[in-house]
């Protein structure tokens, strides 16, 4: 079986959890015996290598197609790059970032709003709309040129290519949702992003979620029949070798870390309260909220109106070993997040053995036991829960002896073969 | 012949409120009255009192040919005293039979056992004053929380004088030998052990109204059937479960109750059978041989072991912490204090804490007030860090302390005295001077 797969990112550049999930997932099903994936990604950086054969395709898009030998694979993988702008979403500090780093301007960004979403009203809107569509034409040509049974878009950008490709051959479309702009935007929908997500979705034969939180919006907010929507979790990259020794706290000191971009998705305010009500308990603790966002400036207000600023720390954005550093020397991980489809960062801090504190509105805490769990809004239970990890130490160390098998129990292995399970099914009965 | 001892648990923890780390040293209350009075009113109305209504009828119908035996914790009688007075009237009317024997267990429904002696004889002395105050008999023979026994357990339990006492009749521990016999402690063979036929008790406990199992339904007549069928030289049936199983565990329309009745009148029918209290049991029959058990059983879960409630990190750290306090308790005589301690033993808090049933955790998730086993520990933890701020202020450390606490005591003690000579002196000051009256009244303002 052949999959034409409208992926996302791939190593060296991964930005983000939907970068980690396609790449991930795609290792998984490279295992699976008979099954084959033609990965088409957007081009956006533009150093990767070029040895390979280019291709340009008719409506002169170009088109680069190289096999790949990656160490996780177990047979090399057939690689696609469209030379695209579109890149999968944008953290607002990445997007800051990356704009400062470019110079020949040859490249140009999605212009992402504070959520991290696309904002339409500006000059970009118009050049957005046409790179989907123009990705889409590619897709239509690859589909033409290259043999497959099914085909796979992830997330909402891929759609339309996804439909094309479908529109151009027949094959079956499975559309995979890490998320919904319900979830980006918190309840005020951008209807552009909803017409194209809700077409991608009718389109397809059948619509994989991330978690069944996921799946009730998709079937609620976008009617989807129920029969048409599957859940596949997310899993994660199991750690190798062993863990690398983290750098030493320099105080006896608690310390309790946000982690992920100061959104309003992520739910930083409630970190804040929480950290509040425990620190009038306890002194020997600090909080610190990494990431950034828009909703940095107004959560250091609100810190400093608390008057919680001498054990409230704000590091700006974190990359890399700087991620690893605060994980090590953290004694609790906790994720308020309102709206969190998956959310794959808790299970990377259950792998560095530092117990979690999730929201039950993320859908990760649909699979985990060995985390604490609250409500986004409910900041007594949170702090409870913050003070209880804190002051009595036999949930901390219970957390530290299972959670990293259980974490470790979640491989992309396993959910790759739901997703075959998928694509067998929607070639048994093509609609 | 042969006989069924049938034994039954009452028992209702006191439930803690949701009591949160910012009410440590501020609040002291740590009860969900709420909860604990509407399941206490929810398990009479479907369970005790049509349960014990039944029992009556059938101890009168079959006069001194039926009999049963109760052991009731000391939380579940306090909470029939607050929210269901009646409840404990009818335990008191099948008392008066004197078809029902009540059996020894700790007050609290704790887990002192494992722990240390003195403060589980306490707990057992007083049980047994409350079963005499009720029910006009001293236990004599004892059944530990949820069926807890190891040699030395019995051993502790034969040095308080019982005559015998009940437990699980695990599988690791009996191997190819049966229950369905009088067995003694391998420590001191004077105190007698009935083991529990699990098989037959938990097909009327757990699968009795469970229409997927191949031998549902089960009616009266089967199951005595199966008893007589037994191998003929078996003497002793030992029947032990909840009492909720009765309207609570199994719902009223699975028929349980009639099977109940059912069964009584079949036994009672019937030549080769007949029912006896533990005490006649032990009376009546000669151990067969010792049981040796090493290490602590208990009637719970597949493994009947204590990891229902010591099982994972936070039961032995909220077990530890507890106990810790004991030195302390000891010189304890407030009974404010010595009440939350009761309560803070109830072994269900730890049962709230297993994380064994993450997948299936029915029988755990059972009047369970919280979500999560973490919930369960983060709440309990809060409680008892408030528990032992307050022991600590009520029980000073060392000598040091306890003298500045006297002085403290021999200072409020003086100014009390103060006051009062004061105010006799303002009194005869006043009588003397009636005009100053409004002055002195004005100043004070």
């Amino acid at each position: 079986m052949r999959v034409l797969m409208f992926g996302w990112e791939f190593p060296p550049h991964i930005s983000g959890g939907l970068g980690t999930a396609c790449y991930g997932l795609t290792r998984g099903l490279s295992h699976i015996p008979g099954l084959q994936v033609l990965f088409v990604v957007p081009k956006a950086y533009g150093d990767e290598d070029q040895s390979s054969i280019r291709l340009i395709g008719a409506n002169q898009i170009p088109v680069v197609h190289r096999q790949l030998e990656l160490k996780h694979f177990s047979k090399t993988l057939d690689y696609i790059e469209v030379e695209s702008k579109l890149v999968p979403y944008v953290d607002p500090e990445e997007f800051w970032r990356l704009t400062r780093l470019e110079v020949a301007g040859s490249l140009k960004y999605l212009n992402t709003n504070a959520e991290g979403k696309v904002d339409f009203s500006g000059k970009y809107g118009a050049d957005l709309m046409r790179e989907i569509h123009d990705y889409a034409l590619v897709a239509n040509v690859i589909a033409q040129d290259y043999s497959f049974d099914v085909i796979h878009a992830h997330d909402w950008l891929a759609y339309p290519a996804g439909i094309a490709a479908k529109e151009a051959t027949g094959k079956p479309l499975v559309v995979h949702v890490h998320a919904t702009d319900f979830d980006r935007s918190g309840g005020s929908v951008n209807p552009t992003v909803f017409e194209i997500e809700k077409k991608g979705m009718n389109a397809a034969d059948k619509v994989i979620t991330v978690s069944n939180l996921t799946r009730r919006i998709v079937i609620e907010k976008y009617g989807i029949p129920e029969d048409k929507v599957v859940t596949v979790y997310n899993a994660v990259e199991p750690v190798e070798g062993h863990v690398k020794e983290g750098i030493k706290k320099g105080v006896d000191e608690k310390v309790v870390t946000f982690l992920g971009r100061i959104t309003m998705q992520k739910g930083p305010e409630y970190f804040i309260e929480a950290a509040h009500r425990v620190l009038q308990k306890m002194d020997n603790v600090r909080f610190v909220m990494a990431g950034s966002g828009d909703m940095m400036e107004k959560m250091i207000r609100r810190a400093a109106q608390l008057k919680i600023m001498d054990r409230f720390h704000f590091t700006g954005f974190l990359k890399g070993d700087e991620v690893f550093n605060m994980l090590s020397i953290s004694d609790l991980y906790v994720m308020p997040s309102v709206s969190e489809p998956f959310g794959i960062s808790p299970l990377e801090a259950m792998q560095s053995n530092v117990p979690v504190l999730i929201s039950h509105q993320s859908g990760v805490a649909e699979i985990l036991t060995f985390a604490i769990k609250t409500n986004f809004w409910d900041v007594d239970a949170m702090a409870d829960a913050i003070y209880g990890v804190l002051n009595y130490p036999g949930m901390a160390k219970m957390f530290v002896s299972h959670g990293k098998k259980e974490v470790d129990s979640l491989k992309w292995e396993n959910s790759a073969l739901h997703v075959k399970r998928v694509y067998d099914s929607v070639l048994k009965n093509p609609s | 012949m042969k006989t069924i001892c049938l034994y039954f648990q009452v028992h209702q923890p006191f439930r803690f409120r949701r009591y949160r780390f910012f009410d440590i040293g501020k609040d002291h209350y740590y009860y969900d009255d709420y909860t604990n009075e509407s399941i206490m009113n929810k398990v009479a109305a479907k369970c005790y009192l049509p349960a014990n209504e039944l029992l009556l009828k059938a101890l009168n119908k079959h006069k001194g040919k039926f009999k049963v035996a109760f052991s009731i914790t000391g939380m579940a009688i306090e909470q029939f005293k607050l929210y269901a007075p009646d409840v404990l009237e009818s335990f008191k009317a099948l008392a008066q039979t004197g078809m029902v024997e009540f059996l020894g267990e700790t007050y609290s429904h704790s887990l002192v056992s494992l722990k240390d002696y003195e403060e589980f004889k306490t707990q057992v002395e007083s049980h047994s004053a409350l079963m005499e105050e009720h029910f006009g008999a001293k236990p004599q023979v004892f059944r530990n929380t949820e069926l807890i026994y190891s040699d030395q357990m019995g051993e502790m339990v034969a040095n308080m004088g019982f005559n015998a006492m009940l437990t699980e009749g695990a599988k690791h521990i009996l191997g190819w030998k049966s229950p369905n016999f009088l067995y003694c402690n391998a420590a001191n063979p004077r105190l007698k052990v009935l083991l529990k036929n699990y098989k037959l008790s938990d097909d009327i406990a757990f699968r009795f109204g469970n229409n997927s199992w191949s031998e549902w339904p089960l009616t009266a007549t089967k199951y005595v059937n199966w008893i007589k069928n037994l191998d003929s030289r078996e003497e002793v049936i030992n029947l032990f479960m909840d009492y909720e199983t009765f309207g609570e565990h199994q719902p009223r329309d699975t028929g349980i109750f009639q099977f109940l009745e059912h069964f009584a009148a079949e036994v009672v029918k019937s030549q080769s059978l007949s029912f006896s209290t533990p005490t006649e049991v032990a009376q009546k029959f000669q151990p067969v041989a010792t049981v040796s058990v090493p290490h602590p059983i208990s009637w719970a879960d597949e493994e009947r072991d204590l990891t229902a409630w010591l099982g994972n990190e936070m039961q032995q750290e909220a077990f530890n912490k507890l106990y810790s306090l004991l030195p302390r308790i000891k010189h304890c005589n407030d009974p404010k204090l010595m009440k939350d301690w009761r309560y803070l033993q109830c072994s269900d808090h730890f049962y709230y804490m297993c994380t064994k049933f993450f997948s299936d955790g029915d029988v755990h998730a059972y009047f369970n007030p919280y979500e999560t086993p973490y919930e369960a520990f983060i709440n309990y933890m809060n409680v008892l860090s408030d528990f032992s701020l307050r022991l600590k202020a009520a029980v000073p450390e060392d000598a040091e302390n306890k003298e500045i606490i006297k002085l403290r005591e021999l200072v409020d003690e003086k100014e009390l005295r103060i006051k009062e000579l004061e105010a006799a002196l303002n009194k005869t000051k006043t009588k003397k001077t009636v005009s100053k009256k409004e002055t002195v009244s004005k100043t004070k303002v």
